[in-house]
């Protein structure tokens, strides 16, 4: 369990997590999603004690990071920022990590087995591909068998087969009853994985709901539907929150209305209904407005402004 | 690459906990792990052994002092400053061998995993001065004996000739290996502060070669006083065989020495706890 609350990181006069206040619960995935620069790293490396909040605090499995006896135990974390000495061989630097809390050898197997690491194993960190280097890591963020497992990005740079691999992985930690928190920026990813969501956008809070509650907010892009008989069905569906537009004289795009109702009220006085869609606003579309006044590069269009469709 | 189906599984009785020792281990491990270490470790040793043979091999009698680096070697010539004459080289080798220990941690990354697992970090300072200042300590030791006993071969028939069982020779020779093991610690300390090879070994090489040199454009009366506290003289202090008189005693070189190293090891302490890695 993670718990972070009201936790701000200032930098100078620039703040770069403002009063984030979240929890990160056992048996599930959260998301920790926000776009580039939102200060997604920042909170995690808060959260193990590498950088110092300004203000605010946050407590890993009910205390402070550094007061843990056996922190590898507690959490295992991913940083995006490669963690690794390019001269090392990935077992000695395994190794190495496991003397500090004595672990055993055999555990080190263990992670580079799982990793899918062990023919690389003796070779030196620095000629691996990025995607070794994530296996790496998640390695080692397994080493210590911990309670919480915290990954940033942890899918970049891997093969399809390896974001396969991760989403299989997190989602078997979670069932065994683990806290799984992983960052990243693109949501149609995430809510494969995920269970919660926490978004955040300089450095602020956006949301902090579940992918369930999210994908139906994000579907109430209301229902297209196709008539001869325009004119007629709209004043038939017309109703208290119910709004209609129009875009061609046989289109109409209601909302307020499911299309079960509307396919049942047009059937019941008899208009031919030649297409009922429901128009799903996707969840990357759906999340990019949510952060759209908050993206901290935010890149202009080069000719029109980009719709949501 | 083939990805194994298995399931991590989360024991109930496991002893996983930081210790001392363990950091200890890890730290041991860590130095070993990397081809630098065993590369510079090497050159540290053989140019202390090499340059403090072939001082000994050439030397004349009748040749004039020549002008060499600061240290023994440019004062009167004994059987041991001339065996000591690469610890200069030598110190610099080693106290590059800490920066690149600290560091290095910093310019790659490491430092991350490393303090995630140590997260009270001040252990993982004082492991890593401590294997480093160990190892150095037994290394030089043992070359500054060899480089003293490859040079009696060539001081044979010299009347400057000594042996190891003469009055100070022992003590001399392991000051060598003790300032060695300082600087190397210094090199650790020095790296944890500033966190960049280039800006610490910089420092390093400025504060042992260079100051003493910019130093004697001091007025007279101030460098006669300051310059013996300097950390290359308080350290060439602790090894020279004969006490001259503008330096410090073996002791009290050693006390100054190492009060630099603990100050430099202080700062580095505090720069570690208080700022974020």
């Amino acid at each position: 369990m993670i718990e972070a609350r009201e936790l701000t990181k200032r930098y100078g006069d620039k703040t770069v997590v403002d009063a984030l206040s979240f929890t990160v619960k056992p048996g599930e995935v959260t998301g920790f999603l926000g776009p580039n620069g939102a200060g997604k790293s920042t909170t995690m490396r808060m959260i193990v004690g590498l950088d110092a909040p300004t203000k605010g605090s946050v407590t890993v499995n009910g205390t402070s990071y550094a007061k843990h006896t056996a922190p590898l135990h507690e959490i295992g974390t991913l940083l995006e920022a490669r963690s690794v000495h390019p001269g090392r061989s990935a077992f000695n630097h395994l190794m190495a990590l496991a003397y500090t809390h004595g672990i055993p050898r055999r555990r080190v197997d263990e992670v580079i087995e799982l990793a899918g690491l062990t023919s690389v194993a003796d070779k030196r960190v620095g000629a691996f591909s990025l995607g070794m280097g994530q296996r790496l890591g998640i390695a080692a963020a397994l080493l210590g068998d911990p309670a919480i497992v915290m990954l940033d990005e942890p899918v970049n740079g891997l093969d399809p087969e390896g974001v396969l691999w991760v989403r299989n992985l997190l989602r078997s930690l979670a069932d065994e009853g683990r806290a799984v928190m992983l960052s990243s920026h693109l949501m149609s990813e995430t809510a494969m994985i995920a269970d919660h969501l926490v978004i955040i956008g300089r450095g602020r809070l956006l949301a902090d709901t579940t992918v369930d509650d999210f994908t139906r907010e994000a579907s109430g892009g209301g229902v297209k539907v196709v008539t001869a008989e325009a004119g007629r069905l709209r004043s038939l569906l017309a109703g208290p929150d119910v709004t209609i537009s129009s875009s061609s004289a046989e289109e109409l795009l209601v909302s307020g209305r499911d299309a079960r109702e509307i396919g049942r009220i047009a059937a019941g006085h008899g208009v031919a209904l030649y297409e009922l869609t429901p128009q799903a606003v996707s969840l990357e579309a759906a999340f990019m407005d949510l952060t759209r006044d908050v993206v901290e590069y935010q890149s202009h269009p080069v000719e029109t402004e980009r719709k949501a469709a | 690459m083939t990805v194994t189906e298995l399931s991590p599984t989360r024991a109930g009785t496991r002893v996983y906990k930081v210790t001392g020792p363990r950091v200890l281990r890890a730290e041991w491990a860590k130095f070993w792990s990397l081809r630098s270490s065993w590369i510079t470790l090497a050159v540290a040793v053989a140019l202390l052994i090499a340059l403090g043979s072939i001082a000994s091999a050439t030397y004349s009698p009748d040749a004039a002092p020549q002008d060499g680096p600061p240290g023994p070697g440019s004062g009167e010539q004994d059987a041991v400053s001339l065996a000591l004459l690469g610890v200069t080289f030598a110190s610099l080798a080693v106290g590059v061998l800490g920066v690149l220990l600290s560091a290095g941690e910093y310019t790659t990354g490491m430092i991350r995993s490393t303090l995630t697992a140590v997260p009270r970090r001040l252990p993982v300072l004082w492991t890593k001065a401590a294997v480093l200042g160990a190892v150095i300590l037994v290394l030089t030791t043992l070359g500054a004996l060899a480089a003293f006993q490859l040079g009696t071969l060539g001081l044979d028939d010299e009347k400057i000739a000594l042996s190891l069982g003469d009055d100070g020779v022992l003590r001399s020779l392991a000051g060598a290996g003790l300032y060695l093991a300082l600087v190397a610690v210094a090199g650790v300390a020095l790296g944890v502060l500033l966190r960049s090879s280039a800006g610490a070994i910089a420092v390093l090489v400025g504060v042992l070669l260079i100051l003493p040199g910019l130093a004697s454009l001091l007025p007279d009366s101030l460098y006669d006083n300051i310059n013996p506290y300097f950390p290359s003289n308080a350290g060439s202090a602790m090894y020279a065989l004969h006490e001259s008189s503008d330096a410090l005693s073996p002791g009290a070189g050693l006390a100054v020495f190492a009060g630099w190293v603990a100050l430099t090891l202080t700062a580095a302490a505090w720069r570690l706890l208080k700022s974020d890695a």
